[in-house]
C-alpha cells in the first residue's frame, strides 16, 4: 500500500471523524446524562482517576431518559413538525424566486455574468445579523414598507407583518436566496444550448423545451440549492427570534430555551440529536435512491 | 473606547514578556460610564478588558461551562444564588475591599436572600420591574383614567384587548412575569410550589394573544419609536426609552410606573468566578466601583440606583430626585424579591411559559 493512496483515503475519513463523529459523540453523551447544579451542569462526569471502576460507574449512569421525556411532551413533536413545515415552504418559495434569477444570470451575456455574480454575493459582505435586523426596520408597523404602502394609498392602517410567520418566511427567503441561486446558476451555466435547439427542432415549443430539457438538466443544481436552504432553515434560531412572534414555534427556539432558560444541557442535547437524525436519515435514503437511479440509468 | 483598545493592544505587545497585569470584566451592556474604565486603568496601571452581555442566561451558561476567563461578572440576584450553589464563585476577601463601608445596609439586607452574609458579592445596581407606557396612545385607547399604575393594565383582558391595537411588549422572562401575575391574583409573589404558580395560567393565556411580543430588550427601541404603547420591563430600560424619545423629539412621551400592587425589586451583583485568572485585580476593580465618586458617576450615567450609600450625596438631582429610580420608602416597602425555583419547578415553569406564548 503506498502512502499517497493511504493519505487520500484517510483524509475524508479523518475530516468526518474530527468534525462530525467526535462532536456528535460528545453531544450524544451529554444527551444521556442528567441535569445537575454544578460545573458543568450535568452528571455523571467521567472520573479517570478512579480507573476502571470510574469508567464502569460512568457508563452505568447514562440512560435514555431524556429521549423518553421528549416523546412524552407534545411540544417537541409540534416544534419539529412546525420547523419542517416552515423550512419546506420557505425552501419552495426560495426556489421559485431563485430559479428565475439564476436562469436570467445564465442567459445573460458573458461580460455581464461576473457583475451579476458579484451582485448576488455582495450582501454577504454585511453581517448576517445586521441584514436580518434591517428587516425589522422595513417590516415594522411604522416601517418603510407600511409607510410606502400607506403613502401610495394602497392600505389605510399598517399591516402587521413583523412578529408573524410571514416575516419569518421573508427573512429565510431573503437570507438563503444566494444559496439557491448559485448552485442552480452553475448547473444552468454548463447547459449546452444546442440541446434546446435540438428540442425545438424536434417540435417542442419554447415552454416545452424548458420543462423537458432545461429543468431536468438543472436538477442537480435544484437539489443542491434546496438542501443548502432547507437544512439551515430547519434549525434556524436568529430569524424566528428576531422576526417571528410569540406563536412562532421552531425547534431552534426550543433548543435555545432548553439550553439557556432551563439550563438543561442533557435535554437540549437530546433535542439536537433528534434534529440531526431527522435530517440525516432522509438525506441518506435520498442519496441511496439517487445512486440506484444512476446505476439503473447506466 | 476604540483608542483605548488600541493602546491596550499596544501595551500588551510591549509588556507581554514582563507579564502586564490584566483584569477581565463581564457586565451588562450599556451599564457603565466608559470614562470610569479609563480612570481605573490610569489609577491602577492594570489593563482592563471590558466585555458585555445582555442576558443572565448567557452569563450563566459561560460560568457553568467553566473556564470563562472573566475576573468580575455581574449576575442578577436569583441567578447569583443558583451559581453560588453550583460553586461558580469564590468568597470575597473583604480585607481587600476597604470601600465596602460605603455600601447601603438596606440593600445589603435584601441581597442576603441570594447571598447569605453577602460573602460572594456586592451590589452594583438595583431597580424594579414595572410598566412603561406611551401615555398619549394609552389614553387614546383606554381613556384618561387608564390604570397605568396598576397591574390590571396588563393582566385584565379587557384592557389588553384594546391595547393590542397600539402594541404591547412583555419581558420574555417567566421569572419576571409570573411573580407579577401572582401578585395581581393576590397570591404570594415568591410562590415556590407549582400548584400555586399554575394559577397564573388562565390569566396569562387570556392576555397572551394580545401581546405583540415577549422579548427582553427590543422594547427600549419599540417604545421610543412609538411602535408599541405598553411594555412590561425593567425600570432603567424604560427610562432609557423615555430619554431616547425625548432626544428624538418625535412626540412620543414615555412614563415609567411601579404598579401599586407591588413590583419585583432586582439586584445586579458583582462577583468573582472561582476560576478567575486574576482575583487580586478583580478585588481592586470591585473596590474601585465601590468608591463613592465612581458609583455616583455610574448611576448618573445609566439612570439606575446603586447600592452605595456614600454615593447618594454625589448623585445628580435628576437621578436621586426621580422616584422612578430611587422610589420613596413607602414604594420600596411595597417592592418584593423572589428566590430561585428548584430545577423541577423551573422546568415546569419554562414549559408553562412556552405553552402560554405559543399555545402549544
Amino acid at each position: 500500500m503506498n502512502f499517497r493512496r493511504l493519505f487520500l483515503i484517510l483524509t475524508p475519513y479523518t475530516w468526518l471523524l474530527v468534525f462530525f463523529l467526535i462532536p456528535f459523540a460528545i453531544v450524544f453523551k451529554i444527551a444521556l446524562s442528567d441535569y445537575a447544579i454544578s460545573i458543568p451542569p450535568y452528571t455523571p462526569q467521567l472520573d479517570l482517576s478512579a480507573g476502571w471502576e470510574g469508567v464502569k460507574s460512568f457508563f452505568s449512569d447514562l440512560d435514555f431518559e431524556n429521549f423518553t421525556f421528549l416523546a412524552s411532551d407534545a411540544l417537541y413533536y409540534s416544534a419539529y413538525l412546525s420547523s419542517l413545515k416552515i423550512a419546506a415552504i420557505a425552501t419552495l418559495i426560495t426556489l421559485l424566486v431563485g430559479y428565475p434569477v439564476a436562469y436570467g444570470m445564465a442567459q445573460s451575456s458573458d461580460e455581464w455574468r461576473p457583475t451579476l455574480m458579484m451582485l448576488v454575493i455582495l450582501p454577504f459582505w454585511t453581517s448576517f445579523l445586521i441584514r436580518v435586523y434591517a428587516w425589522i426596520g422595513i417590516l415594522s408597523n411604522e416601517g418603510f414598507l407600511n409607510q410606502a404602502l400607506m403613502g401610495i394609498g394602497l392600505i389605510d392602517s399598517p399591516l402587521t407583518i413583523l412578529n408573524t410567520n410571514v416575516a419569518v418566511y421573508v427573512g429565510i427567503v431573503y437570507t438563503y436566496l444566494p444559496f439557491m441561486v448559485l448552485p442552480i446558476y452553475s448547473a444552468l451555466e454548463k447547459l449546452d444550448g444546442s440541446l434546446i435547439e435540438a428540442a425545438e427542432d424536434l417540435g417542442c415549443s419554447r415552454a416545452q423545451a424548458f420543462w423537458l430539457v432545461t429543468i431536468p438538466l438543472s436538477k442537480p443544481g435544484i437539489i443542491a440549492g434546496c438542501f443548502l436552504v432547507f437544512i439551515p432553515a430547519l434549525g434556524e434560531f436568529v430569524i424566528p427570534s428576531l422576526l417571528g412572534g410569540s406563536s412562532t414555534l421552531m425547534i431552534g427556539k426550543v433548543l435555545f430555551e432548553e439550553f439557556f432558560s432551563n439550563r438543561d444541557w442533557p435535554v437540549a442535547s437530546a433535542v439536537a440529536v433528534v434534529l440531526l437524525l431527522i435530517l440525516i436519515i432522509p438525506i441518506i435514503l435520498f442519496q441511496r435512491n439517487e445512486q440506484k437511479q444512476r446505476e439503473a440509468g447506466l | 473606547m476604540k483608542f483605548t483598545g488600541m493602546t491596550m493592544a499596544a501595551a500588551l505587545v510591549a509588556a507581554g514578556a514582563a507579564g502586564a497585569e490584566e483584569v477581565h470584566v463581564y457586565n451588562w451592556s450599556d451599564y457603565i460610564d466608559e470614562e470610569l474604565l479609563t480612570k481605573f486603568e490610569e489609577e491602577t496601571g492594570i489593563d482592563l478588558i471590558y466585555d458585555v452581555f445582555d442576558s443572565n442566561e448567557i452569563l450563566e451558561t459561560k460560568l457553568l461551562a467553566g473556564g470563562s476567563g472573566y475576573d468580575v461578572v455581574v449576575p442578577s440576584g436569583t441567578f447569583l444564588s443558583r451559581q453560588i450553589q453550583a460553586g461558580a464563585f469564590q468568597k470575597l476577601d473583604k480585607s481587600k475591599l476597604p470601600n465596602i463601608e460605603n455600601m447601603w445596609d438596606a440593600i445589603e439586607e435584601r441581597t442576603e436572600k441570594y447571598d447569605p452574609g453577602n460573602e460572594y458579592s456586592v451590589n452594583y445596581m438595583w431597580g424594579s420591574t414595572g410598566i412603561g407606557v406611551n401615555i398619549n396612545k394609552v389614553k387614546e385607547v383606554l381613556g384618561d383614567d387608564a390604570p397605568v399604575n396598576s397591574l390590571a393594565l396588563l393582566f385584565d383582558p379587557a384592557n389588553m384587548e384594546k391595547l393590542a391595537s397600539c402594541g404591547v411588549h412583555m419581558l420574555d422572562a417567566p421569572t419576571e412575569v409570573i411573580p407579577a401575575a401572582l401578585t395581581y391574583l393576590g397570591e404570594e409573589s415568591d410562590a415556590q410550589d407549582y400548584e400555586t404558580i399554575e394559577k397564573v395560567e388562565p390569566v396569562l393565556t387570556a392576555i397572551a394573544p394580545h401581546v405583540l411580543k415577549f422579548h427582553s430588550s427590543e422594547y427600549i427601541n419599540a417604545l421610543a419609536n412609538g411602535d408599541i404603547c405598553v411594555a412590561f420591563g425593567w425600570s432603567g430600560d424604560i427610562l432609557q426609552a423615555r430619554d431616547r424619545a425625548a432626544e428624538a423629539d418625535n412626540g412620543v412621551e414615555i412614563e415609567y410606573h411601579i404598579p401599586k400592587e407591588g413590583a419585583l425589586m432586582w439586584f445586579d451583583q458583582m462577583a468573582i468566578p472561582v476560576d478567575a485568572p486574576n482575583a487580586d485585580a478583580a478585588h481592586k476593580f470591585i473596590n474601585f466601583i465601590m468608591d463613592a465618586n465612581n458609583a455616583a458617576a455610574a448611576s448618573n450615567y445609566v439612570y439606575y440606583a446603586n447600592g452605595n450609600m456614600a454615593s447618594q450625596a454625589l448623585l445628580n438631582e435628576d437621578v436621586i430626585g426621580d422616584t422612578a429610580i430611587y422610589p420613596d420608602e413607602e414604594t420600596v416597602n411595597n417592592l418584593y424579591t423572589t428566590t430561585t425555583w428548584d430545577p423541577k419547578v423551573n422546568r415546569n415553569v419554562t414549559r408553562l411559559w412556552t405553552k402560554i406564548k405559543s399555545g402549544t
